[in-house]
């Protein structure tokens, strides 16, 4: 086993190698920094539906808290929008969502004096209705105030330091995944799948939309790095070239500080008392209630640990990228591509994920230059043979890492189902 | 008049199309988990994989200076969704069947039939590029426009000779698939595997026919709604990827494994979802000349505003998940 795994990453390290000589240092050094950050994001999977078998398909959303709380706490502080009313019409806002919880909140407790059954669930009905009126009566002209040019465009950010901001997206991803796990957990599996992308549909939609806290579509960059900035080696007297492969290394560094104590960590839960249970409730939850465990908490707590993860690999995604577009983001490239790493690397198994995210990150940007060159290949012989031109290879390319995204998970499923680096389960004599 | 004709137009009509589309795609996908216990992710695929297949089959159509009284897309809707079936017997031949050999969970099916949507997917956009395409490049959509000054009405009441095919094709398939459930023995077969395998199996069931022919009802009918969404909007590689949630909400709030419970469920999605995004103004307009000054109706008096549209199927899905996980219609235990 250890052979095998050793063998894997010695492969993985020749691959890099070979598209380091192939594509050049630039882009191999900033598909490096990425391939660490989704790598956290599919540690953080691999905890969700590894360690507790949890199906999480709304991981798109968590990568987006990630990266509108970076962008919220690094991002420079915009002093038009302080200077403005718009803080003091955010603060009517939330008082009417505060005013608006509590009436649906009474509502839900109509019981205590004496309306229940039908007329109860008519009063929660009204209640949401309500709360969901008065929110917005005081949110619409606030958000439009905003963002119109008196307002300054949006909130602007905190202007703090990026790694706060990555702190943060992990808090918030856990906040949000809190009330996601208390809605949805109780679900069977493939309802449980489709209650998290419809939920990371909605988060995307509001993030998307609401042009006042994130900018939405307008886009927020540049976001600051946490490491000195190429421009700052350049001043140095480096050359560019150099310049850009420092900064890129530094940020790697910093990455990979973070990705080491994630699974330092995240190994010792899981070779713990609490690893332990976490697999009893994976494997057999109705025998690990009756031993006492309480199975929707334990749950509940692997959902928002896992989320953590990816709201800080989200998090540092937007920040290398140095942009927080939201609509970049896609179930594709969001979801599935980090189910396909966790499941072709070896779910259960954290040195899996890892290998996995690096492996599928790698083979997904590497396949569009390299169906380009099979393009131009057939296309050249297509040309000679007469039958003209292959029309828009770019576009086609830009096209097929979808294809053998499917192409890998297929292949996996029918011939690894446990995945290159299959978990190890370990039997005491 | 104005108003309710408006009302018409915008919430009835819209609803209307959108739920048939809906119900179509939630019926495949409600049989095919009462028969195989996974949710079909592939379904969208099977849905554009169709609507693609009726292009080009229509566009051989129009290539041979074939002219027909309605839409060729209708035309040609019966071939295309025969080769639509077929397409989903490969896929489960091919991707599948094999992994129900091996005895895999249902989750597993459900992550191949991701991959599946991938594979798809990036066939038809190699093939297709990212562009979209129309139905009526070489014809014209027709546009009823019915003049409605003799009640009272400033506007006519519009409809596309498309949406009309589309609520009539609907509610004939939706007729059959009826009669197909509970007269033949085929359907009477399906409905008692979906209620109990095993069961179906000793009373000498053939149950490896009866997923065969889940496969081909379910690929004919993601067809026919693929096929109808392009004639209605237009037609693009990722047509029905961002409306298989919805459809997965239809299904659910119908309750898994229900096919009336499919339909109904696409129908109230639908409407919920033109509905959420009615402009109330302009109907309740009439009311600004009663109403005091301080009380003027807003210029747009929405649920919710436009951009939000296929949040609302999300929301009914998370409500209808937390207050009645098994759906409307009893389905699968959650």
């Amino acid at each position: 086993m250890i052979q095998r795994s050793l063998g894997l990453f010695a492969g993985l390290f020749v691959l890099i190698l070979l598209i380091g000589w192939v594509m050049g240092a630039p882009f191999t050094s900033s598909r490096l920094v990425e391939a660490a950050a989704y790598a956290l994001i599919a540690l953080g999977l691999n905890i969700q539906w590894g360690y507790g078998g949890l199906f999480n398909f709304g991981i798109m959303g968590f990568l987006m808290v990630g990266g509108a709380a970076v962008t919220f706490i690094s991002a420079p502080v915009n002093p038009v929008f302080w200077g403005s009313e718009g803080p003091a019409m955010l603060g009517r806002a939330l008082l009417a969502f505060a005013a608006g919880a509590l009436i649906v909140w009474g509502a839900r407790k109509a019981d205590r004096v004496g309306i229940s059954g039908r007329w109860k669930t008519a009063l929660t009905v009204l209640a949401w209705f309500v709360a969901y009126v008065l929110y917005r009566s005081q949110l619409d002209p606030a958000a439009a105030y905003i963002e119109s040019a008196v307002g300054g465009g949006w909130i602007g950010g905190l202007g703090g330091h990026p790694v706060l901001g990555w702190a943060f997206g992990g808090v918030l991803a856990a906040g949000i995944a809190f009330v996601v796990g208390k809605i949805s957990l109780g679900l069977r599996t493939d309802y449980l799948a489709i209650a998290t992308i419809g939920i990371s549909e909605i988060i995307r939609a509001l993030i998307k939309n609401m042009d006042w806290l994130t900018r939405g579509t307008l886009t927020v960059s540049p976001i600051p790095w946490p490491t000195p900035l190429p421009q700052a080696y350049q001043a140095g007297g480096m050359d560019n070239l150099t310049a850009l492969i420092a900064a890129r290394g530094g940020f790697l560094v910093l990455a990979l500080v973070v990705l080491a104590v994630v699974l330092w960590l995240i190994s010792r839960a899981y070779a713990g008392p609490w690893g332990r249970m976490m697999r009893s409730i994976r494997d057999n939850h109705i025998a690990a209630t009756s031993m006492g465990k309480n199975v929707t908490a334990r749950q509940l707590e692997i959902f928002v640990f896992g989320s953590v993860l990816m709201g800080i690999g989200g998090a540092m995604l937007v920040s290398f990228v140095q942009i927080f577009d939201p609509s970049s983001y896609q179930p594709i490239n969001h979801t599935f591509l980090i189910w396909v790493m966790v499941i072709v690397g070896g779910a259960g198994n954290n040195w899996g994920a890892l290998f996995g995210a690096v492996l599928l990150w790698l083979i997904w940007v590497v396949s569009e230059p390299l169906s380009k060159a099979v393009f131009d290949l057939v296309s050249m012989w297509s040309t000679n043979v007469g039958w003209g031109a292959i029309p828009e290879i770019e576009a086609r390319s830009a096209q097929m890492r979808v294809f053998v995204l499917g192409l890998v998970i297929t292949i996996a499923l029918r011939f690894a189902p446990k995945g290159l680096i299959p978990e190890v389960v370990k039997r005491e004599a | 008049m104005t108003e309710l004709v408006f009302f018409t137009n915008q919430v009835v009509i819209s609803g209307l199309v959108l739920g048939c589309i809906y119900a179509l795609g939630a019926v495949g996908i409600t049989l095919i988990f009462g028969i195989l216990r996974f949710a079909h992710f592939a379904h969208s695929e099977l849905m554009t994989g169709g609507a693609f297949i009726a292009f080009l089959l229509a566009s051989a159509f129009a290539a041979w200076g074939i002219v027909t009284p309605i839409p060729t897309g209708f035309v040609v809707l019966p071939i295309a969704m025969v080769l639509a079936a077929i397409l989903a017997l490969g896929i489960d031949k091919g991707f599948y069947a094999p992994l129900r050999k091996r005895g895999a969970k249902p989750v597993t099916l459900l992550i191949a039939s991701i991959g599946v949507t991938l594979m798809v997917q990036g066939l038809i956009r190699l093939f297709f590029g990212a562009g979209s395409y129309s139905f009526f490049e070489t014809e014209t959509k027709e546009v009823f426009r019915f003049d409605l000054t003799a009640i009272g009405s400033t506007r006519p009441l519009v409809i596309t000779e498309p949406q009309v095919l589309m609520v009539v094709v609907t509610f004939v398939s939706v007729l059959a698939l009826h009669f197909f459930l509970t007269r033949s023995r085929l359907g009477k077969a399906m409905r008692a595997m979906a209620d109990n395998a095993d069961l179906a199996q000793v009373s000498g069931i053939n149950t490896a026919l009866v997923v065969r022919v889940t496969w081909v009802v379910a690929g004919a009918l993601a067809c026919m709604a693929g096929t109808m969404l392009a004639l209605d909007v237009t037609l693009k590689p990722d047509l029905a990827f961002n409306i298989i949630i919805p459809i997965f909400a239809a299904a659910i709030v119908g309750g898994l494994g229900q096919a009336y419970g499919a339909i109904a469920g696409g129908l109230l999605i639908g409407f919920a979802e033109s509905l959420a995004v009615f402009n109330w103004t302009m109907v309740l307009r009439p009311l600004n000349a009663v109403l005091p000054d301080w009380l003027q109706l807003p210029a747009t008096l929405a649920l919710v505003p436009t951009e939000y549209k296929l949040t609302v199927a999300f929301v009914i899905l998370v409500v209808v998940l937390l207050v009645r996980p098994t759906g409307i219609f009893k389905g699968a235990s959650s």
